[in-house]
C-alpha cells in the first residue's frame, strides 16, 4: 500500500489504518462519531495527502482547460477556486475535481487519489490533440494536502499564518507561510463546515499537521479519520466520486447540472446534449429511514417489492441521530416525501425521499 | 484497554461470551475487546423469540457507523429472551458489553457444546495475538 508523508503519525497516535483505494489511511483515530461531533462543534484535522495534483502551466493553460472540463473557467479570477467535471465521450463521470487559478497562465487541478491518472491521461491527449501551448506536470508526490475543517478553523489556523484569514472567501485561497512553510490556504472543503484546505510541499506536511495539532489543543480540535470524514461529507450532501457517481453517472443524473456550460465545447458534450433531449431515466436522490435499519452501499431500493435502485452511500448520521442515505432509483420516485423500501438483509425497511443537503451550517 | 474478561463465563473465538444460568438457559454478548473494535455501536438487530439457532450460526447483527457484524451462536438452541433495550440504545454494549449490553438468551440444546468454548484466560489470550 502508498503511505501518506504523515502515515508514521497516525500509527503514533494509534489510528486504525484502512486500504482505500491502495493507500494505508486512518479511518479512524478514536471513534467516527468523536470525530465527527468534533468537526461539526469546534474543528478536525484530515490527511488528504492521497488526493491528486496536476499543474497545468502556459499560453493556453486555459484553452486546454476549457476543452477539459465542463464548467467555464473564462470569468475565474485568480485566487478562485472552480469545482468541475471531467467526463468521457459518453457523457459519463470521470472526475469531479477543483481548479486553482494560480496566475493568468497557471492552474492546479485537485483530483481524488483514485482518477489522478486517468485525468492525467485523459487532458493530456486533450492537449495532444490540439497542440494547445502548455505543459501538464502531476505534482501529487510531491504535494501534500490536509484539510482543517469546522467552525474553529480560522481562530486555529490564524496564529499559524501572517496574513489576515478573513480575507479569503469561500471558494478563494491565498499563497501564504503556514508555520513558516510556503503553502497554499484555500477556504473550502469536503464537511459542510467553514474551513480550509492547506497545500505545502510533501517533506515539511509534517511539520505543519504537527504545529496544527499543536495550535488547535485549547480549541477542541482532533485529528480525524477518513470514517468522519465520509458521515461529514454526506451530510452536507456531496457526493463521492467512484461510488455516488461512475463513469457511467452523467452529471444529469446527479447533482451537478449546474457544473455544465452548455456554450462552449468539452468532451463529453455531444454525448451529453443527447442525454439532455432524453432527460435521464435515473436519479441520484437523497433519503432517510423511517423503519428500522441503516442502508448501505449497494443495498437494493424497492417499491411494492421491485427494485428501482441501489443505495449508494448509507450510513447513520451522527448530527441527525438517524441513518441516512444517498440512492440513485427511477426518476419517477425521486421527488421529496416519495415512500421507498430499502433491502436490509432479509427483510425491507421503510425510507422516504428527502431534499438535499441533509444538514446545512448555521451561516455566522 | 478492554475490560478484563470475566471468569463466571466462557467465550467463543468470534467473540462472543457465553454465561449459563444453571437453568438450561444462558445469556450471551460480545466481549468488551468486541465493542472496541467495533467502537461507536448504533444499531442491533435482534432475532425473533422463538428462533431456534446452531452453533456458529449468525443470529444478531451489530452495526457501528463504518460496519456491519454478525453475532454467532456460541452454542445450539432457542431464543427465548432478547435484549430489547438495544433497540433505542445500542451504545449500551459499548458502554457494558458484559453486563447491561448483554444480547440473548438461548435455552441450550446441548451443553456439551460448551467444552469447545474458551475460559477467560485462554480467550485474553487470543485477543492479545489477534492485536499483533
Amino acid at each position: 500500500m502508498k503511505k501518506t508523508p504523515l502515515y508514521e503519525k497516525h500509527v503514533s497516535l494509534n489510528a486504525k489504518i484502512i486500504d482505500f483505494g491502495g493507500w494505508a489511511m486512518p479511518v479512524q483515530y478514536t471513534n467516527v462519531i468523536d470525530e465527527h461531533k468534533a468537526t461539526r462543534k469546534d474543528a478536525a484535522l484530515f490527511d488528504i495527502c492521497h488526493m491528486g495534483e496536476i499543474e497545468i502551466k502556459g499560453p493556453q493553460a486555459l484553452d486546454l482547460l476549457q476543452l477539459s472540463l465542463t464548467r467555464n473557467l473564462a470569468e475565474q479570477e485568480i485566487g478562485q477556486v472552480k469545482l468541475s467535471a471531467l467526463l468521457n465521450e459518453r457523457g459519463g463521470i470521470i472526475d469531479d475535481l477543483t481548479a486553482y487559478k494560480m496566475a493568468e497562465d497557471s492552474f492546479t487541478l485537485v483530483t481524488n487519489a483514485s482518477t489522478r491518472e486517468i485525468d492525467l491521461a485523459v487532458i493530456s491527449s486533450v492537449l495532444k490533440k490540439n497542440k494547445f501551448a502548455c505543459r501538464i506536470e502531476d505534482v501529487s508526490d510531491k504535494t501534500g494536502k490536509l484539510d482543517l475543517q469546522g467552525p474553529r478553523s480560522e481562530e486555529i489556523l490564524q496564529g499559524l499564518v501572517k496574513d489576515d484569514l478573513k480575507k479569503i472567501k469561500y471558494y478563494h485561497f491565498t499563497e501564504t507561510h503556514v508555520a513558516g512553510i510556503p503553502s497554499i490556504v484555500s477556504r473550502s472543503g469536503y464537511t459542510g463546515e467553514d474551513g480550509f484546505e492547506i497545500y505545502a510541499p510533501a517533506d515539511n506536511i509534517g511539520h505543519i499537521w504537527d504545529k496544527v495539532l499543536d495550535a488547535g489543543l485549547s480549541f477542541g480540535l482532533k485529528p480525524a479519520g477518513l470514517g468522519a470524514r465520509d458521515t461529514l461529507r454526506l451530510e452536507a450532501g456531496m457526493m463521492l466520486n467512484g461510488q455516488d457517481m461512475t463513469q457511467d453517472t452523467s452529471p444529469l443524473d446527479v447533482p451537478y447540472s449546474w457544473l455544465i456550460d452548455w456554450n462552449k465545447d468539452f468532451t463529453g458534450k455531444p454525448a451529453l446534449e443527447k442525454l439532455k433531449k432524453n432527460g435521464p431515466a435515473k436519479k441520484l436522490a437523497g433519503f432517510e429511514m423511517t423503519g428500522r435499519g441503516i442502508a448501505r452501499h449497494n443495498y437494493k431500493v424497492l417499491s411494492d417489492g421491485n427494485q428501482i435502485g441501489i443505495v449508494t452511500s448509507g450510513t447513520f448520521s451522527p448530527t441527525l441521530n438517524k441513518p441516512i442515505g444517498l440512492a440513485f432509483l427511477d426518476v419517477s420516485y425521486s421527488a421529496p416525501e416519495t415512500a421507498i423500501d430499502i433491502a436490509i438483509r432479509e427483510t425491507v425497511a421503510g425510507a422516504k425521499i428527502v431534499k438535499l443537503p441533509f444538514y446545512k451550517r448555521d451561516k455566522r | 484497554m478492554s475490560k478484563p474478561n470475566p471468569t463466571d463465563r466462557i467465550y467463543s473465538k468470534d467473540h462472543e461470551w457465553l454465561k449459563d444460568n444453571g437453568d438450561g438457559t444462558a445469556l450471551v454478548g460480545i466481549t468488551d475487546y468486541a465493542q472496541e473494535m467495533l467502537t461507536d455501536i448504533v444499531f442491533v438487530e435482534l432475532p425473533e423469540i422463538g428462533k431456534k439457532i446452531a452453533q456458529g450460526e449468525a443470529m444478531a447483527v451489530v452495526e457501528s457507523v463504518k460496519s456491519v457484524s454478525d453475532v454467532y451462536a456460541p452454542a445450539s438452541g432457542e431464543i427465548v429472551e432478547t435484549n430489547k433495550v438495544l433497540e433505542e440504545t445500542p451504545e449500551l454494549i459499548n458502554k457494558d458489553a458484559f453486563g447491561d449490553g448483554w444480547i440473548v438468551k438461548i435455552k441450550l440444546s446441548d451443553k456439551e457444546e460448551l467444552k469447545s468454548l474458551m475460559g477467560a484466560d485462554e480467550y485474553e489470550k487470543l485477543t492479545k495475538e489477534e492485536k499483533h
